[in-house]
């Protein structure tokens, strides 16, 4: 049994053949209906989220499974004080597979070690959210045809942003990319991020506050949300919160093949009248993760394999 | 007790000077029953300054948490009055209940029951990092 708590866990064979899987889903739809037919995914989501358990109930709706669903602690047993562990216990004797999302860090490994079937994490915390990683490199090599020897801006908040943290691990995996970090002060990337995923490998990368200045340079713009839920105090969140802002006079200083990129949900870091530039790719984002979590799903339930690399190190 | 002669114990010898303390306090000597002697700031030719620890009662000895704390203590196990074993200690590769992770999101803050693991993640940094949420531990 096998389950992935962050995209570390999967290796660069597994990554490719999962985006071949995802790809084939969309060429041949039909050849998948039916293939998780009598199989049950249980969402166990304890924080909100809107996209990511839609994401994981239809692809699995869309393999011809069925779901059960848990939506808000205040709605389930851990309002009353039951442990994650014993939670997906109990989950395990009802699903065949478990989406978990939760407020703390760490919460998808301690569920990983106590289910019985396998476990995806959805989001734990500010720790790893894996499965918005699978989408973000299929609209990577869907639009710029490669996930090597690119320049990747990535830019808002870098410091708590897991889905930036996810990427640049991801992407420091496959050769000549680089990467221009735009923060504001505050909200760097954490020296560990770094060292471990970039200055360990000899990735080339540099750190700028200017969004226009760099634009210019870029063939993936991943722009995130200062999210208001990683801050312990407001007045730093409405300090920071409206850093950048990507507008239609900025993305005129951008290449013609840039690709946007965002996970969603933004508030007010994208302009709306950038989704009208045939360069904004963040709602092609949000169907490619529901293929890579089909495939995902797939795999999982399919090939089973080894302990991945969190749980084996616990 | 006598400090300087052991019949049947374990002398925790070449602590770098000032860690005695955390050693005792994470060992869990202070809980048990049996006599303890710290010694701080002895003369040492190699350190110049060591910490001894002298426990004088044959007890199991987690050495783990001395490997975490101290990588370069050697321990000594007596029996009979005679020197039986002396052990080299390493930095282990995980830790078990021996500290806890300080960041206030992870799950072990909230879950009490579960165990707090580390792991080494930089042996020349002497680097743990909580297993669940990869906060770094407290640089001892």
């Amino acid at each position: 049994m096998r389950s992935v708590i962050d995209i570390s866990d999967l290796s660069l064979r597994e990554l490719d053949g999962l985006m071949d899987t995802a790809e084939d889903i969309i060429a041949r739809p039909g050849a998948y209906a039916e293939r998780m037919r009598g199989k049950k995914l249980a969402t166990l989501f304890f924080e909100p989220s809107t996209r990511t358990r839609l994401s994981f109930e239809a692809a699995m709706y869309e393999l011809g499974g069925n779901v059960l669903s848990v939506a808000g602690a205040g709605s389930s047993s851990a309002a009353k004080g039951e442990s994650v562990a014993d939670t997906v216990k109990t989950v395990s004797c009802y699903a065949d597979i478990i989406a978990m999302r939760h407020p703390k860090e760490g919460a998808a490994l301690v569920a990983a070690r106590a289910a019985e079937v396998p476990v995806i994490n959805a989001g734990d915390g500010g720790h790893c959210h894996p499965t918005q990683t699978l989408a973000d490199l299929l609209t990577i090599r869907r639009e710029k045809g490669r996930l090597d020897g690119l320049t990747i801006g990535v830019c808002g908040d870098l410091k708590f942003g897991r889905t930036v943290h996810s990427l640049i691990g991801a992407m420091s995996r496959y050769p000549g990319n680089r990467f221009i970090l735009i923060s504001p002060e505050e909200l760097k990337l954490p020296s560990y991020v770094k060292g471990e995923a970039l200055k360990k490998n000899g990735i080339p990368y540099r750190q700028t506050t200017d969004l226009e200045e760099v634009i210019g340079e870029l063939d993936i713009l991943y722009m995130t949300r200062v999210q208001r839920e990683r801050f312990f105090n407001e007045e730093d969140y409405l300090r920071l919160k409206d850093s950048y802002i990507l507008t239609p006079e900025k993305m005129k200083k951008a290449r013609a093949d840039l690709a946007v990129m965002h996970p969603l949900p933004r508030v007010n870091e994208i302009s709306v009248q950038v989704d009208e530039d045939p360069r904004a790719c963040y709602f092609k984002q949000v169907l490619n993760g529901k293929y890579m979590r089909m495939a995902l799903i797939l795999m999982l339930l399919q090939e089973g394999g080894a302990a991945g690399r969190r749980e084996a190190r616990a | 007790m006598n400090v300087d002669a052991i019949r049947d114990g374990i002398v925790i010898d070449h602590i770098t000077a000032g860690r005695a303390m955390t050693l005792y306090r994470l060992l869990g000597l202070e809980g048990l029953d049996v006599p303890v002697a710290m010694i701080t700031g002895a003369v040492s030719g190699r350190l110049g300054r060591k910490d001894i620890i002298k426990i004088d009662a044959d007890i199991p000895i987690d050495f783990n948490v001395i490997g975490y704390v101290d990588p370069g203590a050697t321990v000594n196990l007596i029996r009979d009055g005679e020197l039986r074993e002396k052990k080299q200690i390493q930095m282990p590769e995980k830790l078990v209940n021996v500290i806890a992770c300080r960041n206030p999101r992870c799950i072990t803050g909230t879950e009490q029951e579960i165990d707090q693991i580390f792991f080494l993640a930089d042996r020349e940094k002497k680097e743990y990092r909580c297993a669940y949420c990869e906060t770094k531990a407290a640089v001892i």
